[in-house]
């Protein structure tokens, strides 16, 4: 398809400004760039037609089931976006005086007054920009506590399975830590053993999702978290599974001293095809003192001292987003946060019985919101592969899973079908997984064509990375 | 009350048989049992949309909407096309996850590389990335891209906005690495002083154009003083004053970043806004987070997918440059619909009328006895002496729902013109001013 550029035609605008009606302001010319940046000339209607028929290439949440594990991609619910368009909070500048932005304020409380009491912290930030952003917040928390005790020099070692999300390697090495990466057990819990083995004196802490990648929960999450705390290490919890639990158990009942939420996927907020997020982090009382500075402290219990991180984002972070999450916190409200959760975790279960019969699943028995599943021994016997199956999926008209994670699963495909999607959409997600399973398994080679249906096939990612076109230039 | 689930009691009952399970609680059977919330949360009870909307929109009946606005300092209310918001409140655009599956997600990468494409022509530059959070984060992605083991300590301009040091200072805090203030003088940065504080451990040296008081810096100097110390040269700008003031590429700098929430965002209390960062082709490899690249699928077709992987932590975990993951992809995508609808004469229209009004507020109330506090160029930013003092300005520009500027101290103020205020508007808040004296 063209670009924009490439639809351009000299002389065509819209006019969107009037006349300047002060006297026009002329710069030195040794001020001035030498040539304008070469932006489209389009008219409305085609800027209009050409996002039009980039929508087409998309897929969306609207489209049909999008079961990405880990993503939680619920649908994401109307009401919430129109209260985010309130120009009461679309026409509010950060640096507002703080009597004309109570409303603001309020929203921020409100939501983290309800987040305190779903993941049982005591004080909430909602600066971080996104999960990542919320994980680097979470641990300089951590490395904040070590180092007002002293300890900040030798605490420098963060603990993280091997089963984790690349994120929490990434963040504990952005927070100057040394990463130790310990053996997960076969069901992605942690190693007992390992983790005795791998604590000391230079624990700053350990790093965990529950449930776990592979979607199990970790029935010895207390031992964990004691085992931490008796080494003199903090523990926190990556949220990013929090949709399974949500309203059933309490990252701050099972011993975390911190956490991040992803509020675009527990709360709903819609990923907008890779953020605008948010990456609310929340904490226990005695770490309250080192959360970001916040304008809105106005909720009893948090309060923002000297010993404060400092900030992670200007101003007060995604607030639009934390519009939208607190809009579905109050329509779901105490029962419909169980329900949501308890749901995910059915549908989960469901999609992973109709499948267990096709697909070999990397552990048996019940899963949490998420299960993974393995084309290991296909892999081996026929060569096709989880890459094929995802592939084979496309082409009949579904987001496939995640693939190639947790890295301990090989040829995984890992499924999170979410809350919002009802029964049929589960039993025809199974029917197509199946037929495209007998598909790749009957013609291996014709599955690594796929897929065939797509605007584009399989596109040739090595040349993308060896010659990389990065911009579009006028003479390619 | 509201919910978004669509089970009926029977669909609950053939799922749980299915399973091989008696109850939804049994779903539950591998957490402990101690550790099961007793009883539900306490939360609100759950409300009808009706109520939702009701109590939201009490909410934001609470905040105060100002008819003219002479605050920037970092966030700026410019005119924004209709289609922007149009467009992206495009379901599938709003609803779609990462592009990691390129053949179904097509749409959202093409935007990306068109967008890539127009801030490499907005900067000069010759590689953008996706996007990151913000303007601030931006400098900060950008400071670490310029460390190594030899060269730790950045130096940041102390007229850079206020957020981007502290944020600054918090990552090389996170780091381990030192961040020094180069001192301002008389609203600018202090060259001679940068001159003194480089050194062969400094890697970067950043500053803001134009800078948190509208001043406009020589930055070309700046550039090459710390080139001279063979340190990188980051440019934090303003996209709409980067239409029309010299490029940052035209000024020697090794990366470009700023705060794109001018580009067709609303102000929203601080946020959703867009980091943007571009840099010389020599170090692409460095720059952090998701970057589109154009190539062919197996038929020849042209196609668009995430490149560059291997610098990412899902493949390099604890040896990538940045976590960074999600990004502002939604943001970026007004931004492209900002500029492409706009184009090349409305941006820089924005940028001329912007300053064109600045100009005109700054002499009327030089006239009025409210002097500038700085003697260079400004761009659409300045700062004054207020006589009256600045609460008293301020609350009397208030009363005639004038937002003013950002009070810098008892006397001063940070003026901001944008072209959406007229001069009917700045008559008005001049002779208000007048009035307090």
């Amino acid at each position: 398809m063209e670009l924009l550029f490439e639809k351009s035609r000299p002389g065509r605008s819209h006019g969107y400004l009037p006349a300047c009606d002060t006297p026009v302001y002329s710069f030195d010319s040794s001020l001035l760039r030498e040539t304008d940046a070469a932006f489209p000339a389009l008219s409305e209607n085609d800027i209009s037609r050409h996002y039009s028929a980039l929508e087409e290439r998309t897929y969306g949440v609207n489209d049909g089931i999008y079961p990405l594990g880990s993503c939680t991609m619920k649908y994401n619910p109307k009401i919430n976006e129109q209260c985010a368009a309130l120009p009461g909070f679309t026409d509010i500048h950060p640096l507002q005086n703080r009597d004309t932005v109570q409303g603001c304020m309020e929203v921020m409380d409100l939501l983290k007054r309800d987040l305190c009491e779903i993941t049982g912290m005591d004080a909430m930030t909602l600066q971080p920009a996104a999960g990542a952003h919320g994980e680097f917040t979470g641990m300089m928390l951590i490395k904040r506590y070590h180092e007002l005790r002293g300890e900040g020099e030798i605490r420098n070692k963060v603990i993280v399975p091997d089963s984790s999300h690349g994120t929490n390697p990434a963040t504990g090495a952005m927070n100057g830590l040394t990463v130790v990466s310990i053996p997960s057990a076969e069901d992605g819990s942690v190693d007992l053993e390992a983790l005795k083995a791998a604590v000391g004196e230079d624990t700053a802490g350990l790093m965990l999702t529950n449930p776990n990648t592979l979607g199990i929960f970790d029935k010895n999450i207390t031992e964990i978290t004691r085992i931490i705390h008796e080494a003199g290490g903090l523990c926190y919890y990556d949220g990013a599974n929090l949709n399974a639990v949500m309203g059933v158990v309490r990252p701050g009942d099972m011993g975390f001293d911190c956490i991040h939420l992803n509020l675009h996927k527990t709360f709903s907020t819609p990923h907008g095809g890779g953020g605008p997020g948010a990456g609310a982090v929340g904490c226990k009382e005695f770490l309250k003192d080192y959360l970001p500075e916040d304008i809105s402290a106005a909720y009893p219990g948090v309060c923002f001292g000297e010993n404060s991180i400092g900030k992670v984002r200007s101003f007060q972070g995604n607030f639009l987003v934390a519009v939208r999450a607190l809009a579905y916190v109050l329509s779901l409200g105490r029962e419909g946060v169980r329900k949501s959760a308890q749901t995910a975790v059915l549908n989960a279960n469901y999609l992973k019985a109709l499948l267990a019969d096709t697909y070999e699943m990397a552990n048996p028995g019940l899963c949490m919101h998420e299960f993974v599943m393995t084309m290991q021994k296909e892999h081996k016997e026929t060569g096709a592969s989880a890459l094929d199956i995802a592939k084979g999926l496309l082409d009949e008209g579904i987001h496939p899973p995640t693939i190639y994670f947790p890295l301990i699963v090989h040829e995984a495909l890992m499924a999170e079908p979410t809350e919002t999607e009802s029964r049929e959409s589960l039993e025809k997600t199974a029917d197509i997984f199946r037929r495209v399973y007998e598909k790749a398994l009957a013609d291996p080679e014709a599955a690594h064509h796929w897929p065939v249906s797509a605007v584009i096939g399989r596109p040739d990612e090595v040349t993308a990375a060896r010659k990389p076109v990065l911009r579009w230039h006028s003479d390619n | 009350m509201g919910n978004y689930l669509s089970h009926n009691e029977e669909d609950i009952r053939i799922m749980l048989d299915t399973i091989g399970i008696g109850s939804e609680e049994a779903l539950y059977s591998a957490v402990p049992e101690g550790l099961m919330l007793k009883g539900l949360p306490d939360l609100p009870e759950g409300l009808s949309e009706m109520e939702v909307r009701k109590e939201m929109k009490k909410l934001a009946g609470k905040n105060k909407v100002y008819d003219t606005v002479l605050l920037g300092a970092g966030a700026y209310k410019h005119y924004i096309p209709a289609i922007v918001s149009e467009v992206i409140a495009k379901e599938r655009f709003l609803t779609a996850y990462t592009p990691y599956q390129a053949e179904i997600s097509q749409g959202i990468l093409q935007s990306i590389f068109e967008y890539q494409t127009m801030i490499c022509e907005l900067t000069g530059m010759d590689v953008a990335n996706a996007s990151v959070y913000d303007g601030a984060s931006a400098a900060a992605e950008a400071a670490a891209m310029c460390r190594d083991r030899k060269r730790s300590k950045v130096l940041v301009s102390a007229a850079a906005h206020p957020d981007t040091i502290a944020v600054m200072k918090t990552y090389a805090w996170a780091a381990g690495s030192e961040l020094a203030l180069i001192p301002e003088k008389d609203g600018v940065t202090d060259l001679v002083a940068l001159a003194s504080l480089l050194d062969d451990k400094t890697a970067a040296v950043l500053i803001q154009q134009p800078n948190f008081f509208g001043m406009i810096e020589d930055a070309e100097k700046a550039g090459e003083i710390a080139h001279a110390s063979k340190a990188k040269f980051i440019m934090s700008v303003n996209p709409i004053s980067a239409a029309l003031l010299k490029t940052p590429a035209e000024c020697g700098a090794d990366i470009a970043v700023g705060e794109g929430q001018p580009l067709g965002m609303p102000l929203s209390f601080g946020g959703p806004y867009l980091g943007f960062m571009a840099a010389q082709a020599g170090m692409m490899r460095k720059l952090p987070g998701r970057i589109v690249g154009e190539t062919k699928d197996e038929q020849g077709r042209r196609a668009f997918v995430l490149t560059l992987q291997a610098r990412e932590q899902h493949i390099k975990r604890e040896k990538a440059g940045s976590n960074i993951c999600s990004n502002e992809a939604l943001c970026a995508m007004a931004a492209s619909v900002y500029m492409a609808a706009m184009g090349r004469d409305g941006v820089k229209q924005a940028a001329i009328q912007s300053a064109s009004k600045a100009h005109y507020f700054a002499e009327e109330l030089g006239k009025a006895g409210f002097a500038r506090l700085h003697t260079g160029e400004f761009f659409h930013e300045f700062v004054t002496k207020v006589p009256c003092g600045a609460d008293q300005a301020l609350a009397a520009l208030d009363e005639k729902g004038i937002l003013g500027g950002l009070k810098l101290s008892e006397d001063t103020i940070l003026w901001c013109v944008t072209e959406l205020v007229s001069k009917a508007e700045i008559d008005l808040a001049v002779s208000v001013l007048k009035e307090v004296g």
